[in-house]
């Protein structure tokens, strides 16, 4: 350390850094088996998803409620064809098109929400859960009355409620209605992890310091809890993705100039199926059901690896060497 | 002129209430108290080493936690350095935890897994707002990882806690333990999760360390062995008092209180000449929210007598030993018919009285316990029965009154027994 | 020895890993007679454990055994599981260090002892279960008035006495017990080891205690073996082994234990080697005061220094297997703290 022949290219700090890096994704990178196959095929697909979001102006053909070009009219209602892979809806918009840009709406709308839950969810639940007393009865009340409601009906009222107010419909009010429909779950996870780690002997040993509450749940309580939220937050998404699918469905979403959003177009085609008119409505529930699985999949994979009760260690295989044969005295 | 202690604790009492069942909790009663802490005065000197002995249930890591303040005192004063600090609120006595230090007993639990030993062992400097300097918490955190035998420093400052041994770790557990300077340092049972071959060197640690710093030692153990071995005065504690107090050797060598003497022949001790005592005191320590009457240890005492608190349960045990050693007997159950079932017992008193079962009259249950005294006058029970008749068809058995022991003078030591101190 | 209850003979069980396996127990032989009382001490890490499962067949997941484990001359390393399961509980019995563990917090004693019963003895009447189980817990100290409670109306100590009972009731030839005081105050301990030395003369039962604690060894055991690293160093009876220890683990050992009587700390440097690539020759030669070359090289063979004693060191002989040049002391690094347990 004192003579520096060779440049150190990170500061001890920084080093220390990237091994903790390293030390929080081993259980991932020593995944085997199911669990690993789980979670690289969520991953696939939600990167190709999260790919159609991220460059949907360079791949989606044409926009969302583009329905025609230049002068030439879309087609209502036509037949996937060459110029219209996935056809066209009732009102001549190009079914792929409104998939991809319908990627990036869902995708915008899910992250935001939850960003905004786990904003307001987990300092709730830590603090809640570190110093209990009447904060934590009040907050505990509130969560789990709105825990009780389903996060469908929640996510109506709010939708109902904000768009008509200042806000309007559109990509805040869905986000909004999701966040509060979510932010009793991670209250209540990091409430319950805060609890039992409250109690651990590392917590004692720095109050024994004098560390004020501030530090110990910064330094000490935080990074411990925290750990369970990323496959909550992944499986949360998947959910999420279903529930703004719901609300657009009831019409209560994004609406259709906003942007494209799979739930409503499903709604649409339901009156297109009594005649036999299929693409409407396949390629947008086959979009859902896609990415909702591939949250699910790294979710549930990222479940297996990090929760350690779920975890199974793979024990591999050895034989055993034969012994040499030793000559003993006296033997029986 | 004596110089002040530095810790001086008078008439401490820390008690817990417990919740109990779900009907308890719904009407809001409680369920009992625990007297974790019961009414102890002690005085820690500087510059010794105190040991705190007890089993479970004795109130030696509460009486530690009380006074580093992580527990709050139910009534009592403790005065450190000079100050009275029991009634402090948590964040002026935040600025006393420079001077006081604990070393918890579980090496592996008490390092944060998410922080570098680096940042463990620094990290009471930044919280009390020493040394900003980033390069002089560094230098600071290397000489104490130095000190306490983790050289070169360097090679520990960026491991994390899941990378060392357990005697590593509770080097490392000391050097954040000391990195202030304390004048105090509270170990409770630092050794006791090491294997043999380890403790020794932790424990050789710790004493050179008090002697270059001039620590002042609050050790808490179950442990006679190792507390011989490192303290200058014992406390011997049972369900929340103190028993026994002296210097070290007086206690080894002439221990005083029943309770002490069992715990000195209950350790094994590694000599093959010797086999496992017999005459160890019966039964287990109680149940803290509902301690016996008079000297709590008078139950499994061989020398108890009159004034020690003779009761109710005392008499129900005495039955159930006797059932347990001869169940199988037809003897057992004709026994059982005439006493009945022992619920009258349950509720502890001096005086008990309890109806006979029907067809049963209470002569004849008295004429029972009269002969169960004549067959077994070892059982110290019957000294402390006072009288012993029917009234009213009932059974009427008195004890004598229980006293509670004080800590009283008795040679070098004090003692809390009546044997040495017998009521007036 | 011909008349031995229990033989086992060169076990190794190891753990697998996704790299090459843990040796936790690398070629065991051992004798257990009947109604003897063996003492199986070490540090952690040693292997007493996992042998005293190995003999039970109580392995973990991804843990194998090899070699033999003979009983009443089958070889239970070999059997099927299902078979070893039957043979658990009247003949063989495992007390673990909680109580808790074996005890259904949802069953009444009572219940405990049936079920346990109707399992090995399915002929028993209910009156003679009740009856053997009274008088089980009776000897145990355990009171007829409490059989129907619940485990957690027990104390730690009288749970222990349960588990013990329960073990008992069937009457096995052997039973394992696996650091049983170890959770416990040291009073209680005292009594636990009193009804477990007990064990031969009021059942019958060989006992095999499984222990970190020479104390505990040296007043309730007949003979005891000193394990470290997966192998046996040394095996005697407990006078012989305390006056005169062949090994110079066992010496160090026994000079590190702290007692009443310790006038000065003793500690081992360094700390018990890696299983997974454990040293060559004799596992301790890296901590050994007294290693020479040939430690290093080759393993140690068996050799009796007195009648009944066993022990695997150099320092003992054959000379003849030591090659030359392998008598002089051993060259090693100074250990460090890095390198403490």
């Amino acid at each position: 350390m004192a003579t520096a022949s060779r440049p150190q290219p990170l500061t001890p700090h920084g080093r220390a850094r990237l091994i903790a890096l390293g030390r929080a994704t081993k259980p991932i990178r020593e995944a085997g088996g199911v669990a690993r196959a789980m979670f690289w095929t969520g991953i696939v697909i939600t990167l190709f998803f999260i790919a159609l979001a991220v460059f949907a102006r360079f791949i989606a053909p044409y926009g969302f409620t583009q329905y025609k070009s230049g002068h030439h009219l879309f087609p209502v209602l036509g037949h996937p064809s060459g110029t219209h892979w996935m056809g066209t809806t009732v009102e001549s918009d190009d079914v792929m098109s409104r998939i991809i840009w319908g990627a990036q709406t869902e995708l915008k709308v899910v992250v935001i929400a939850l960003a905004m839950a786990l904003a307001v969810g987990v300092p709730l639940g830590l603090v809640s859960g570190y110093f209990g007393g009447i904060l934590d009865r009040v907050l505990v009340l509130i969560m789990d009355a709105l825990f009780a409601f389903p996060y469908l009906l929640i996510a109506i009222v709010i939708a109902f409620l904000l768009s008509n107010s200042s806000i309007g419909g559109g990509v805040l009010t869905a986000a909004i209605a999701i966040t509060v429909a979510y932010v009793p779950l991670y209250f209540r996870v990091v409430r319950n992890h805060v609890i039992s780690v409250r109690e651990e002997p590392y917590v004692d040993a720095a109050r024994a310091l004098g560390a004020r509450p501030r530090t110990v749940i910064r330094k000490y309580v935080f990074f411990n809890v925290v750990q369970n939220v990323p496959p909550i937050a992944t499986l949360n998404a998947a959910d999420a993705i279903l529930l703004l699918a719901s609300l657009g469905f009831l019409g209560y979403g994004i609406q259709p100039t906003q942007g494209g959003e799979w739930g409503y177009d499903v709604s649409r085609a339901v009156s297109d199926a009594a005649s036999g008119i299929w693409w409407t409505g396949l390629f947008p529930g086959l979009a859902i059901v896609l990415l909702v699985t591939g949250l699910t999949l790294v979710g549930e994979g990222l479940n297996e690896t990090i929760n350690p009760v779920l975890r199974r260690r793979r024990f591999g295989r050895f034989e055993f060497e034969p012994v040499p044969s030793q000559m003993e005295e006296g033997e029986e | 002129m004596k110089p002040e202690p530095l810790v001086s604790m008078r008439n401490l009492r820390t008690y817990y209430s417990i919740r109990g069942s779900f009907a308890d909790r719904l009407v809001g009663r409680e369920a009992g108290t625990v007297r974790a802490v019961d009414d102890v005065t002690l005085d820690i000197r500087k510059g010794e080493v105190l040991g705190l002995v007890g089993e479970s249930g004795s109130g030696k890591t509460t009486l530690g936690r009380t006074l580093l303040g992580l527990t709050r005192a139910t009534s009592g004063s403790i005065e450190f350095e000079g100050r009275e600090i029991s009634r402090l609120r948590e964040r002026d006595f935040r600025a006393l935890r420079r001077r006081m230090q604990v070393v918890f007993q579980d090496p592996h639990a008490s390092l944060n897994p998410a922080m570098t030993i680096g940042q463990a062992v620094g990290h009471p400097l930044e919280i009390h707002g020493i040394a900003k300097d980033r390069g002089r918490v560094r230098a600071r955190v290397s000489e104490v990882l130095e000190l306490v035998g983790l050289a070169p420093a360097e090679q520990y400052l960026d491991k994390y806690p899941s990378d060392l041994s357990g005697g590593q770790k509770q080097r490392a557990v000391i050097a954040r333990a000391i990195i202030l300077n304390p004048v105090l340092l509270v170990a409770d049972e630092p050794v006791s999760m090491l294997d043999m071959s380890v403790r020794a060197k932790i424990l050789e640690l710790m004493l050179s360390l008090k002697r270059d710093f001039d620590l002042t030692y609050l050790y808490v153990t179950h442990d006679l062995a190792t507390a011989k071995f490192f303290c200058d005065r014992i406390a011997i504690m049972y369900l929340g008092r103190i028993v026994e107090i002296g210097p070290a050797e007086a206690i080894y060598s002439d221990p005083k209180h029943p309770y002490t003497q069992a715990l000195l022949r209950a350790i094994p001790e590694p000599n093959p000449e010797r086999s496992v005592p017999r005459d160890l005191p019966r039964g287990e320590v109680p149940d803290a929210a509902f301690p016996p009457l008079g000297c709590s240890f008078h139950p499994r005492c061989s020398r108890a007598f009159e004034p020690c608190g003779w009761e109710s349960r005392d008499l129900r045990d005495l039955l159930e030993q006797r059932w347990a050693m001869a169940a199988g007997d037809a003897a057992v159950e004709s026994e059982q018919r005439l006493i009945g079932d022992l619920d009258a017992l349950r509720v502890p008193s001096s005086e008990v009285r309890w109806t006979p079962p029907r067809g049963v009259t209470a002569d004849e249950t008295v004429a029972l316990l009269e002969q169960m005294r004549a067959t077994g006058p070892d059982e110290r029970l019957w000294q402390g029965v006072e009288r012993l008749d029917s009234e009213n068809g009932r059974v009427r058995l008195d004890f004598h009154l229980p006293y509670d022991p004080q800590l009283q003078p008795a040679g070098d030591v004090e003692v809390a027994c009546h044997l040495y101190h017998p009521p007036a | 020895m011909s008349d031995a209850l229990l033989q086992v003979r060169n076990l190794r069980v190891y753990y697998g890993t996704p790299g090459k396996p843990v040796r936790a127990v690398d070629g065991v032989t051992l004798d257990i007679g009947e109604s003897e009382v063996i003492g199986l001490v070490g540090e952690s890490g040693c292997g007493k454990s996992t042998l005293g499962r190995g003999i039970l067949g109580l392995l973990p997941a991804g843990a194998r055994a090899d070699g033999a484990v003979l009983y009443n001359g089958k070889n239970l390393v070999a059997l099927p599981p299902r078979t070893v399961r039957r043979m658990r509980g009247p003949d063989l019995g495992l007390i673990f260090q909680e109580p808790m563990t074996r005890l259904n917090p949802l069953m009444r004693i009572s219940d405990h002892f049936k079920e346990t019963l109707e399992q090995h003895e399915p002929n028993l009447t209910d009156a003679e279960m009740r009856r053997r189980s009274l008088e089980t817990l009776g000897r145990m100290g355990i009171p007829p008035t409490r059989f129907k409670q619940y485990p957690h109306e027990f104390s730690g100590g009288m749970r222990q006495r349960i588990m013990i009972a329960l073990a008992l009731v069937l009457r096995p030839k052997l039973l394992v017990a696996d650091e049983p005081t170890t959770s416990l105050d040291v009073i209680v301990e005292g009594q636990i080891l009193a009804l477990l030395a007990d064990l031969k003369n009021n059942f019958g039962t060989a006992l095999l205690l499984i222990t970190h604690n020479l104390g505990i060894v040296a007043e309730s055991c007949d003979r005891m073996a000193v394990m470290y690293a997966g192998r046996i160093a040394e095996e005697g009876p407990v006078r012989e082994v305390f006056a005169n220890p062949a090994h110079p683990y066992t010496r160090e050992l026994l000079r590190s234990t702290i007692s009443l009587d310790t006038k000065v700390l003793h500690s081992i440097p360094g700390a018990p080697p890696n299983l997974i690539d454990p040293p060559a020759g004799c596992r301790f030669n890296p901590r050994c005061p007294s290693a020479m070359v040939v430690c290093n090289q080759l393993e140690p063979r068996e050799q009796h220094p007195s009648p009944g004693q066993r022990v695997f060191c150099w320092l003992r002989g054959p000379s003849e297997l030591i090659p030359p040049g392998g008598e002089a002391p051993l060259e090693r690094e100074a250990i460090g703290v890095a390198d403490e347990a």
